[in-house]
């Protein structure tokens, strides 16, 4: 298992399920057995602004939040936002990138000009690209992107498929276990061997 | 033993129930909020949302007169209104173990102030802790209610953002202690703080303070942790662990109690390692504090104002930043917004009609003063809306653009009462809007006393608030449904044009507590003339696309109708059910 610590950034906006995506990251470090620190801000965040979670794990971890260069992976629910939290990811550390824009509201009345370039700019970085809305449809609800997202995570990451289960099972509400175990194993074969986005 | 996630907060809750605490009281505000939230489901407690953090306190420490232990909740700013109670507590002492947990907000994540709620311990003389982590934070409040009870004061818990709302593995090993309450014993030299007894009590006040600086100086709660000794650092709370991320070979002084601190111990890590720094968050505290000891840290730059960071502290300290990946410039920011179907939108969109001169409050209606509503020129403190909009009038403001107060239905109950009966009393002719969507929305729909519904669920009694408006004083109170625009902008007319104080209350649930969505609407392309008129509403589900005309996002439109409402020409219309995912 792990002895460095590792840090995993999830980015995205109001009411897309980064919480509860950070929770089950964090929990199923807890049930590999190690130390967790999960970091969020509620508040004004919650009212569709940005949200960055960061969730840290290893034999001993300090600090609950990382800074510039220090992440191993970003996982971003959104463009504009994976572009926004791009500095925290290391040289060599993995971005996963929902393939999906959702306009902040100085660009949705008008005010500010859609950012242009940013996927260009995001491919550049070596950005693994998901459709975790069609994928989640496709296991039975758009409402598990989020976990469409955490399975793509997961063939980054060595906890166990039981793992994952088991704690997935034990966290999300019992009517929707059922497609967001198969959200999970649509974003786990996209990202993992053969799937479509390992380019 | 279990070992379980728990946020800061969660693990102030168990601490306090494990400790035995009975009584929770305290307001919502981020960061604190789910201390009491979680406590109040605890088993075998009573918990409340009080009206303000003043009352908060008073009902708790009535408890511990009383014999119970108990815990109060509060962010930073919430503090500010509880000092009244809180220095004389210092004075009259505990029946049961009082702690106050009280969340600082570096950074301002949610806040309109950046304060040091350390500086409460010298100021009040009474006791800070000041957990590192979730794990400490269960131990430290525990080892509060003792502390308490030993010297017979309030304690304080001491929280910033980054504990609260950081999520940290803890062991839960222990039951619950016994809850049997303390026998009360009248005792008017202890309780009754008129001149002749309050004398006295400040002289033992002062020895109790004697006291815990000499408990301080032996309590596990300070540690110290040599290794090379180089370079010693003085940190407390969440700076602790910033600190070993970022120099994990550093000799550390981890303080846990920040107030008093342990002088002797100090001086002795002073003398052990050849540089001595001090790492923290919001005000120099622990610094100025070791420079009136003598100890002389040495300054290194560290950021005054906003949250640290491990690589902050690491390149104060002479470390090289990472490498790291290319930003991307030109991001638009990504501020927060009233959601779709936002009652609020229906008040800001009446008082943009008369140009209105607005003082706000604080809650979600805040976000009133961003475009593109923009229709809100203050923003200060709890309540400060409605002595703000007479103190304009005084200032000669409003013959042209008339002057309104903004306020929603809590921070009303918080402290905007007693603004009104001000007003009344002294013959104000403002318009005060009270802006009563049912709930605390801001901090996460907490129960209020407008709700009808306590923190524990319990129905109750509800503000009759246009009665209460009128009993003070106030003659023109009308209640108006935001959602319908026409009426709204009416009263606001005929109120700014009356000579006299009035009262509008826009009442309408927050759009956030009505599970069934009304079908949503969509703009017929034919009909729209890209007029702008509906974007002005700053509807999150509704976007200006290149042509200048409308286009409603179906997935998100929850039917409120507001924008059919302003569309002069019929453009928006009913639609079928959502059913493509959203998103461009």
């Amino acid at each position: 298992m792990a002895v460095q610590t590792v840090t995993v950034m999830l980015a995205g906006v109001g009411g897309q399920g980064t919480i509860l995506a950070a929770d089950v990251l964090a929990k199923t470090a807890v049930a590999a057995g190690l130390d967790v620190k999960l970091s969020e801000v509620h508040g004004m965040a919650q009212r569709g602004g940005s949200v960055d979670t960061v969730v840290r794990f290893g034999q001993s971890v300090a600090s609950p939040i990382t800074d510039h260069g220090c992440a191993d992976h970003l996982v971003a629910f959104e463009m504009i936002e994976a572009a926004r939290q791009l500095p925290y990811v290391k040289p060599g550390g993995r971005l996963l990138v929902n393939s999906r824009t959702i306009d902040p509201l100085p660009v949705l009345i008008g005010d500010l000009a859609s950012p242009a370039g940013v996927e260009e700019a995001l491919v550049a970085e070596g950005a693994i690209f998901i459709d975790a809305e069609e994928l989640a449809c496709e296991a039975g609800s758009p409402k598990s992107a989020n976990i469409v997202l955490l399975g793509a995570l997961s063939t980054g990451l060595e906890f166990s498929l039981d793992l994952w289960t088991e704690v997935i099972g034990g966290r999300v509400p019992p009517a929707t276990v059922e497609f967001n175990l198969r959200a999970f194993e649509l974003g786990r074969r996209a990202c993992g061997e053969g799937g479509a986005c390992l380019l | 033993m279990s070992s379980t996630l728990l946020s800061g907060n969660e693990a102030v809750a168990r601490g306090a129930w494990e400790a035995g605490a009975s009584v929770g009281v305290g307001y919502p505000g981020t960061p604190s909020t789910q201390a009491l939230e979680v406590f109040a489901r605890m088993e075998g407690v009573y918990a409340e949302w009080a009206p303000n953090e003043k009352v908060a306190l008073e009902v708790a420490a009535g408890a511990s007169m009383g014999g119970a232990r108990a815990l109060v909740t509060m962010k930073h700013v919430g503090m500010n209104v509880a000092a009244d109670p809180l220095f004389t507590l210092a004075y009259t002492g505990v029946g049961a173990g009082l702690v106050i947990f009280v969340a600082d907000d570096p950074g301002m994540h949610s806040s309109q102030n950046e304060q040091d709620s350390r500086n409460w311990g010298p100021f009040a003389r009474v006791p800070v802790l000041e957990p590192a982590d979730s794990s400490e934070a269960l131990e430290f409040t525990r080892a509060a209610f003792e502390i308490s009870e030993r010297f017979d004061i309030p304690v304080i818990v001491r929280s910033t953002t980054r504990l609260s709302h950081s999520k940290g593995v803890v062991d839960l090993t222990r039951d619950r202690i016994s809850t049997e309450p303390r026998e009360y014993l009248k005792d008017i030299g202890k309780w009754v703080m008129m001149p002749a007894m309050a004398r006295a009590r400040r002289e033992a006040l002062d020895e109790r303070v004697r006291q815990m600086s000499e408990f301080a100086e032996d309590s596990q709660l300070n540690r110290i942790e040599m290794r090379d000794p180089t370079l010693g650092i003085v940190a407390s709370g969440v700076c602790y662990q910033y600190v070993r991320e970022a120099l994990p070979d550093a000799s550390v002084f981890k303080l846990g109690i920040s107030f008093p601190v342990p002088e002797k111990a100090l001086a002795a890590f002073a003398a052990q390692v050849d540089r001595l720094v001090v790492v923290e968050e919001a005000d120099a505290y622990l610094a100025s504090k070791l420079r009136s000891l003598g100890l002389d840290p040495e300054p290194v730059g560290l950021p005054a104002a906003g949250e640290l960071s491990p690589g902050i502290i690491a390149s104060a300290l002479g470390a090289e930043a990472p490498a790291t990946r290319n930003s991307v410039s030109g991001l638009p920011p990504r501020p927060p917004l009233m959601c779709p179907g936002c009652p609020h939108r229906g008040a800001y969109n009446a008082l943009r009609k008369v140009k209105a001169i607005v003082t706000g409050d604080i809650g979600c209606y805040t976000l009133g003063a961003l475009a593109p509503l923009a229709s809100m020129d203050s923003c200060v403190c709890m309540g400060a809306s409605i002595g703000m909009a007479h103190g304009m009038r005084l200032a000669g403001q409003g013959s042209d653009r008339p002057v309104a107060a903004v306020i929603g239905d809590s921070t009303f109950a918080h402290s905007g009462i007693t603004g009104l009966i001000d007003l009344a009393y002294n013959g104000s002719d403002a318009l005060v809007c009270i802006l009563d969507n049912r709930i605390t929305a801001m901090t996460g729909h907490q129960q209020n006393p407008v709700s009808g519904m306590t923190l524990q669920g319990r129905p109750t009694t509800e503000i009759d608030l246009e009665a209460l408006c009128r009993s003070v004083g106030v003659r023109r109170v009308r209640t108006v449904d935001p959602h319908d625009l026409a009426a709204a902008e009416q009263a606001v007319r005929e109120e700014v044009a009356a000579d006299e104080l009035s009262v509008i209350i826009f009442r309408a649930p927050c759009a956030l507590l009505i599970k069934d969505k009304e079908q949503p609407f969509a703009v017929d392309e034919e009909s729209c003339t890209a007029c702008g008129l509906c974007i002005r509403l700053g509807c999150p589900a509704i976007s200006k696309e290149q042509d200048g005309k409308a286009r409603i996002d179906t997935t998100i439109c929850v039917g409120c109708g507001d924008c059919v409402q302003v569309c002069r020409f019929s453009a928006i219309e009913l639609t079928g059910p959502a059913c493509d995912i959203g998103g461009v």
